[in-house]
Formats: C-alpha cells, sequence, structure tokens
C-alpha cells in the first residue's frame, strides 16, 4: 500500500544555517504520528516542506502518493494545515472565517453555510460564532483554527505544536479532537514540543534534533531503545552531589541537588548497576541509597539529543 | 478567479471593520482639500477658482493614502499565519493580492466619491460632457489600480506594517512636485524637468481637462500608459516578491 506520508532525504538550509540534514519519514494512512523535538530542531521547516509550502533544498517527499513539489495542487485538495499561529483574520467573526476557508475551499454558497454550522456545532462554538475573533480565548481561537483546517475534509491533516501556549483543559479539548480525528480516518501528522503529548496522542514518534531525525518508533520502542531504566542514585552531602555530577558528566537524566539525587541511563542489570556504582564511588562514601526506575521518555529524548526535553505547558 | 472575488470580499470586509483606517482614508482628503481650498488657494494664481483647480490632485493624493492602506494590508497578511493558510487551500499569491487590491479600489472610490461631494458643496463646477466625466472616472479608476499594486509590492517587501506605512508617506508626497495643486512654471527651473515628466502630471492634467472640458491633448492616452505599465510592472513585481517571501 502507498503510505500517506513519505519522505526521503529532505535537507534546507537558509544561508549557512542547515535546518535539515536529511530527514526521512513514513507516515502509514490512518495514523497519528509526532515529530518530537526541541525549539529549532526543524519541526516546522518538515512540515511545511510536507504542506507544500517551502521546497526542500534536496530530497523527496510523497503526501496521499503525490510528489509535494511535482504534484503540489493535488497534494493540497487532500491535506490541511494548522500553523503554530492562528491563521484567522481577527476582524472577522468565527462564522465569515469558516465561511472564507469553505468557499475557497471550492464549496458553493450552500455547502459552506452547511459545512460551517456543522464545524461550528461540532467544535462547541456555536454559541460564540457571530463575535469576531479578536474576542475569543486562546482554547477558541484553537478550536476554531483547526475548525478552519477541517472545512475541506482534508484526507491528511498537519498540525503544527497545536497546543503550545494553551491552558491545561484546551489542551484536553485538543487531545480529544486529535483522538477524533484519528478515529475517523484521518492521517495526523503532528509536531510537538512535549513527550507526554507525544505519548498520549501518537501512534509512532520521531525524535528530531538539529535537523536529523535520531530515533524513531512507538513510544514503548522508544524508551526500551534508549535506556530500559534510570538509576536513581542518592549522594551523602553536597559535596558528594557535586563530585558524582562531575564524574557522571553530560549523562545525567535527572537532576535534583535539593534532593542530592542524580539519575543516570541504565540497562537494569546488576552487573551493570555495580560497575556504574564502582566507577562513580570506588570507595564507597559518596552514594548512600539507590534506586532503579522505568525510564521516561524524558530519559529518552536526553539519551538521544543529548539534552532535556522542554517542560510540560503547565510548568513553564 | 472565484478565489479573487472571496478574497476581495474578504479584504473589503476587513477594511470597513478598520475604523481608523477608514476614517483616516475619508476624511484626511477632504480636510487637505479644504486647506488647500480656504487656506493656501487664496495665494495661489491659476487663473480661476482654486477649487476648480485642486480637485485632480485631491483625488490622486487620496489614491495615494489608499495605497498605503493595502501595503499596510498586505503586510499584516504576510507576517501572520494566514497567507500559509490560503496557500495550503491552493490560493495563488496572485488572487489573495488581487483581493487586496479590489479593497484598495472600494475604499478609494468611496473616499473620491466623498471628495467629490464637498468639492460640489464648496463651488467645484464640473463643466464636462457626459463623455469626459466617464473617460475621468476611468483615469482615475487606472490610476487607483496602479498605485494599488505598487502598494501591494511595497506590502511584500516591507518587514512590518509599521514599515510599509512609511510608503504612505512617500506616495502622498509624489503629486507635490507636478502639477496636482500649482503650475509647474511657478516651481524652480531644475524641478520643471521632473514635475512636467513624471507620472503623476498627465494623470492629474487628463482629469483636470475631463472635468472642465478644457483641451486635454495626448495626456490621458499617456496617463493610461503609465498607469498600465505599472500594473503590469506592479502585478510581475508582487507576484516574484511572493514567491521569495513564501520559500
Amino acid at each position: 500500500m502507498t503510505h500517506a506520508i513519505e519522505a526521503r532525504g529532505l535537507m534546507k538550509s537558509y544561508g549557512d544555517v542547515r535546518v535539515l540534514r536529511g530527514v526521512d519519514i513514513t507516515v502509514s494512512g490512518g495514523s497519528v504520528f509526532a515529530l518530537l523535538g526541541p525549539n529549532g530542531a526543524g519541526k516546522t521547516t518538515t512540515v511545511r516542506i510536507l504542506a507544500t509550502l517551502l521546497k526542500a533544498d534536496a530530497g523527496r517527499a510523497r503526501v496521499v502518493g503525490h510528489d509535494v513539489v511535482a504534484e503540489r495542487s493535488r497534494v493540497r485538495r487532500s491535506i490541511s494545515l494548522t500553523g503554530q499561529y492562528a491563521a484567522l483574520d481577527e476582524q472577522q467573526t468565527g462564522i465569515e472565517n469558516l465561511r472564507m476557508m469553505a468557499r475557497l475551499s471550492g464549496l458553493n454558497r450552500a455547502g459552506a453555510r452547511s459545512r460551517t454550522a456543522e464545524l461550528l456545532q461540532r467544535f462547541e462554538l456555536t454559541e460564540a460564532a457571530g463575535r469576531r475573533v479578536s474576542t475569543y480565548s486562546g482554547g477558541m481561537r484553537r478550536r476554531l483554527d483547526m475548525a478552519a483546517s477541517l472545512v475541506a475534509e482534508p484526507s491528511v491533516l498537519f498540525l503544527d505544536e497545536p497546543t503550545t501556549g494553551l491552558d491545561p483543559r484546551s489542551r484536553m479539548d485538543v487531545w480529544t479532537i486529535v483522538t477524533e480525528l484519528a478515529g475517523s480516518g484521518v492521517t495526523v501528522f503532528l509536531t510537538t514540543q512535549y513527550l507526554e503529548e507525544a505519548d498520549r496522542l501518537a501512534d509512532r514518534i520521531a525524535l528530531i534534533d538539529g535537523g536529523r531525525i535520531v530515533a524513531e518508533g512507538t513510544a514503548a520502542e522508544l524508551k526500551r531503545q534508549a535506556a530500559g531504566e534510570r538509576l536513581d542514585l542518592t549522594l551523602a552531602d553536597a559535596q558528594a552531589y557535586e563530585q558524582v555530577a562531575a564524574r557522571l558528566g553530560p549523562g545525567i537524566a535527572r537532576r535534583d541537588p535539593s534532593r542530592l539525587l542524580l539519575g543516570v541511563p541504565t540497562t537494569g542489570k546488576a552487573h551493570d548497576v555495580r560497575a556504574l556504582l564502582d566507577a562513580v564511588d570506588p570507595e564507597s562514601r559518596l552514594v548512600e541509597r539507590f534506586a532503579v526506575h522505568r525510564a521516561s521518555l524524558d530519559d529518552v529524548f536526553l539519551a538521544l539529543t543529548g539534552h532535556p526535553s522542554a517542560k510540560e505547558p503547565g510548568h513553564v | 478567479m472565484s478565489d479573487a472575488l472571496t478574497m476581495a470580499a474578504r479584504s473589503i470586509r476587513l477594511s470597513a471593520r478598520n475604523i481608523d483606517a477608514l476614517i483616516t482614508a475619508l476624511a484626511l482628503p477632504v480636510m487637505l482639500m479644504l486647506c488647500f481650498v480656504y487656506l493656501f488657494g487664496g495665494a495661489i494664481d491659476t487663473g480661476g477658482g482654486y477649487v476648480q483647480y485642486v480637485v485632480p490632485g485631491i483625488l490622486v493624493i487620496c489614491a495615494g493614502f489608499g495605497a498605503g492602506t493595502t501595503a499596510m494590508s498586505v503586510s499584516g497578511d504576510m507576517s501572520g499565519g494566514i497567507v500559509d493558510r490560503f496557500r495550503s487551500l491552493d490560493v495563488g499569491g496572485t488572487a489573495i493580492l488581487a483581493g487586496h487590491v479590489a479593497a484598495s479600489m472600494v475604499r478609494n472610490l468611496a473616499a473620491s466619491t466623498m471628495v467629490f461631494a464637498v468639492a460640489l458643496a464648496i463651488g467645484f463646477r464640473p463643466e464636462a460632457t457626459a463623455g469626459g466625466r466617464l473617460a475621468a472616472v476611468a483615469i482615475l479608476l487606472a490610476y487607483i489600480l496602479a498605485i494599488s499594486w505598487i502598494g501591494a509590492a511595497v506590502g511584500l517587501l516591507a518587514k512590518t506594517p509599521e514599515a510599509a506605512s512609511g510608503f504612505a508617506f512617500f506616495v502622498s508626497f509624489l503629486p507635490y512636485p507636478s502639477s496636482a495643486f500649482v503650475p509647474v512654471e511657478t516651481m524652480p527651473g531644475w524641478l520643471h524637468g521632473f514635475a512636467l515628466n513624471q507620472p503623476l502630471t498627465p494623470v492629474i492634467e487628463a482629469l483636470r481637462g475631463l472635468l472642465l472640458d478644457q483641451p486635454v491633448g495626448a495626456a490621458p492616452w499617456q496617463a493610461l500608459a503609465w498607469c498600465a505599465g505599472i500594473v503590469v510592472a506592479g502585478m510581475a513585481v508582487s507576484a516574484a516578491l511572493f514567491r521569495r517571501r513564501v520559500s
């Protein structure tokens, strides 16, 4: 079968800055795919290339079986994009925005009207429909924005950081919408900085860092691939903490100076744990206690990219 | 084409809701005309009532303000996410810009009507034939179309809407070194070359001649040729700038 999205060797530079250094992505139809990575990793650039808005310097991509450059118009007929910033007219009402998008997507006047009413209801915006978007809350805007991207009934939906900057309740709303869409057979390609989001929504996750896919798989596979377990060490005192932190160097997955705690990835095998303890604390006086945990996606992220992921929106 | 109409409806609706800009667009030309007629006009000898002389200049300056607004709204679109949404719906750059230009035409027609109405009230007496009036309206429309496409190009060039507003300032000065407000003969000699040959002069001469039923010579054709050239160049430059901006 043909995949919903297939990209090979995508490269893109802006001047000297190499934003994408050969990105390969395969997304099967009807699934939810998350491109996870920190700011500046190349997520938005990848989405814009796949959504035909930007030309890659090298590489090829096909969406619903059509080339994103040569068959741009055909791709555009099957996709929709919700960008990072709401693509709405602040001075038009919700209903006017949706009708405009519906008309632009090729519906006639009557079709646009009924599609708009249907979407307003589905996204619980019927009440606010007659108000200008400038009066909407962030969550309402995001819902309207997603509704606008669904007017044309796309088979592939791109969502670029759909929950960045939203409050927790609106974030849940977006998650529900994505889950429903996936249930109705739409292929969803989303980017996110939040592990929890990728973990919750995506069938498959690709980790992007520095313009390269550094890992790909289901959440469970990624957790296994990077580090099965995490070893948490509780140190004797602040001095011991500093000393062990220095010895472990960049491999530290978790730091909590207030509790004198350091976490490092491990296989969890007795042999490895013993070797690690011997290496950081040969005289057996720095480490007071230790515990082994299942690795979280955070640990995976750190193990594969060398730096911690962004915190969840609620914490920033 | 239907995309361009939808985009035009959008831009017109947004213009109608931008109250500040709307008031400026409608009131500024009228105030300027009143200034010229009642404050400066007494001191300017144009061989007749000054209001008879100045109306074309006001219409042209008014089109300049309108184009400035176009530059700002194009620039505003480009700095937001909405252009990506339009493009992903396969709406081309030309349709997006044509929508802005169409709204600019509508805004300017409203402003020009306002100027005409006030001018008539303060003593402007067009003596033109029906054909002359029609020709004058056609030339005015051609000029508004031309300057609006320049506005669109500037909007694409400017990094921010604030930068685009600088354009309005520039184009609103362009009519001064022409026959818009004072006869060119009264200007210093070194300015004659520019004032007589800049594109606004045939536009103004043609409008004035047609409205007052005076001989116009080749001015209407020169004006239309300038406008057509500017429209073609403006559209081509805008299309190229749009492609550069979105890649």
